[in-house]
């Protein structure tokens, strides 16, 4: 299976969240949302985000969006304006996201529009 | 009854670019304006303005803007709602009819809406049973007390209907709901009932997608090479019907994309359980409604859902939770990063020999440019930058500690390896923490006034 990077079938957008943040990750088709409410776990984006994200990944499924809602439950440093961090507000935490590598099968690959420019 | 009602955000924080209002005004048609000013931290650094000042304390860019507006605002019949008022909607209101005054316009109606702000009902509140519990630790608020700085009710929309009734043309609330500000319109112009969940969702929903401003007309995309002219970005105008089912929009001609995608970004933002968005109106669904291509930048909203509000309104409360400082300088080449965690290590070092040790939650060092917001994910770092800003902090109880931190960055310039730059700015100084306590209270002991003045 082809391993492509999570942004080809998917966008984020983040924000902060009390002490975590919120990524949503928005599918770029039907069948990259049917593949990745499978494969695209709570626990998958747990690992990845584990240099971040000190806490628990809660996952949550808007399918009329095509939206996987992860919440990352302590990610900014403390809450409130406690934080020193530049990212205290979780902004980049969707595209640190899209950077996840994946075996996507071809169909779902074939099935999904590219971004412009990569 | 209108078949539908325009109402445009034209500000999606307090900082947010005073264009996004006048060219909603000046570039197409409208009937409501909403600006919201408030984040969480903002009402304790306005309650600390008005304690030194009694006349300050509410958003003051929101003053400016209506006094570049005001002629064009009258002469179009274009109602506002904002929730600039912060701590003290009485000075914002009396700020505003001296603008009406200078520009000899009289009969101008600004409504004041209050009743979020419970700093002083506190103690009282908690005598007749509220215990404040903090929402995300369970914790009861008695340990912070006496640190408590601003305490604000999230108040829902009904209080802007009840204004509009009464014919103002500008509304002026303190703490409410951001999607409140487009709900009150609604209410007013449609009729909604309390109980009109699935129109009270939709409204909410509508309202949710506009409150960050061009964050969903393009801003702060995934796929930014496909947004056109972000310069001249358009800020997003609802077309509501009756029903409750509406499209979202730009004003022709002006920049940015209003797509399934950018409304789907947008409607992610700051999301928590999907089914269940909670507000002192409605519990919104956010998974029942559908989103359509409605003709070029315009995406239509149906089916939305919403379920019995809530016997509770959330509280937002901030409170004095210690200090912190950060510096940063800049360091070149060859051999930046390795060079950026020697001056790391110098700083330290040189505060421990004076006294000053700062534990591993109490400091912070970046290295902003080899990779820095990704730093240990898959593909976020880069070993050999040609540059790098070293960005260094601490924190924690005792201000003399943290501001002591300060002092020992700059130095580095002279006193570190070659190529530390960039010290424009001066000492980092000990600044304030503002924390945050959210939690809840009971919506009968919370009584809201509406008052309209005239100038």
């Amino acid at each position: 299976m082809p391993r492509v990077q999570l942004h080809r079938i998917a966008q984020a957008r983040s924000g902060d969240k009390g002490e975590g943040s919120n990524a949503g990750i928005l599918a770029r088709s039907e069948a990259a949302y049917a593949f990745l409410a499978e494969h695209l776990t709570a626990e998958r984006v747990r690992t990845h985000m584990a240099a971040v994200n000190l806490g628990g990944v809660v996952r949550y499924e808007a399918p009329n969006m095509r939206v996987l809602n992860f919440l990352l439950e302590d990610s900014l440093g403390g809450g409130g304006s406690a934080s020193l961090k530049t990212d205290a507000q979780g902004k980049t935490h969707g595209l640190a996201l899209l950077r996840m590598e994946l075996e996507v099968p071809q169909e779902v690959l074939d099935a999904t529009p590219a971004p412009v420019g990569g | 009854m209108k078949d539908k009602v325009l109402i445009a955000n034209g500000q999606g924080f307090w900082g947010d670019s005073i264009l996004g209002p006048i060219r909603l005004l000046r570039e197409g048609p409208l009937d409501y304006l909403t600006l919201d000013y408030l984040a969480e931290v903002t009402m304790s650094i306005m309650q600390k303005l008005r304690s030194r000042n009694p006349e300050a304390g509410y958003a003051t860019d929101f003053v400016a803007l209506i006094d570049r507006v005001l002629p064009e605002l009258v002469e179009k019949g274009v109602k506002v709602v904002a929730n600039a008022g912060g701590v003290n909607p009485h000075a914002c209101k009396d700020a505003l009819l001296e603008v009406a005054r200078r520009h000899g316009v009289t009969g101008l109606k600004v409504a004041v809406v209050e009743g979020d702000d419970i700093l002083t009902d506190l103690d009282r509140l908690m005598a007749e049973g509220e215990g404040f519990d903090n929402l995300d630790t369970g914790a009861p608020l008695a340990g912070i007390r006496d640190r408590v700085t601003s305490a604000n009710v999230y108040l829902g929309a009904f209080p802007i209907a009840e204004a509009l009734a009464q014919g103002a043309q500008i509304v002026v609330t303190g703490r409410g709901t951001d999607p409140g500000l487009v709900l009150g319109p609604l209410i007013h112009e449609f009729g909604w009932g309390p109980e009109d969940w699935d129109r009270l969702a939709a409204g909410t929903i509508a309202g949710h997608i506009v409150e960050c401003g061009a964050q969903c007309t393009g801003g702060n995309f995934t796929d930014w090479r496909e947004v056109p002219d972000l310069a001249m970005v358009g800020y997003p105008v609802l077309e509501v019907e009756p029903s409750g089912e509406f499209v979202v929009t730009k004003h022709a001609g002006t920049g940015g994309r209003v797509s399934v995608e950018t409304v789907t970004h947008q409607l992610a933002y700051e999301m928590g359980d999907p089914a269940r968005y909670l507000t002192p109106d409605v519990i919104a669904d956010f998974t029942s409604f559908r989103l359509e291509a409605d003709g070029e930048d315009r995406v239509r909203v149906s089916g939305s859902k919403g379920a019995p509000a809530t016997p509770t309104y959330k509280v937002s409360m901030s409170y004095a939770d210690g200090w912190k400082s950060v510096g940063q300088l800049t360091i070149s080449g060859p051999d930046a990063l390795a060079k950026a965690r020697l001056c790391a290590a110098i700083v330290w070092d040189r505060l421990a020999y004076d006294g000053f040790e700062y534990g591993p939650d109490e400091r912070l060092e970046e290295f902003v440019g080899a990779g820095e917001c990704h730093a240990g994910i898959e593909g976020g770092t880069s070993a050999d930058p040609p540059e790098v800003v070293l960005r260094l902090g601490v924190k924690g109880p005792d201000k003399a500690k943290v501001a002591r931190f300060g002092p020992e960055l700059v130095p580095l310039v002279t006193s570190g390896p070659p190529g530390v730059t960039g010290f424009a700015g001066g000492r980092p100084k000990a600044q304030e923490i503002i924390g945050y306590w959210p939690a809840l209270v009971t919506k009968e002991r919370i009584p809201t006034q509406v008052t309209v003045f005239e100038s």
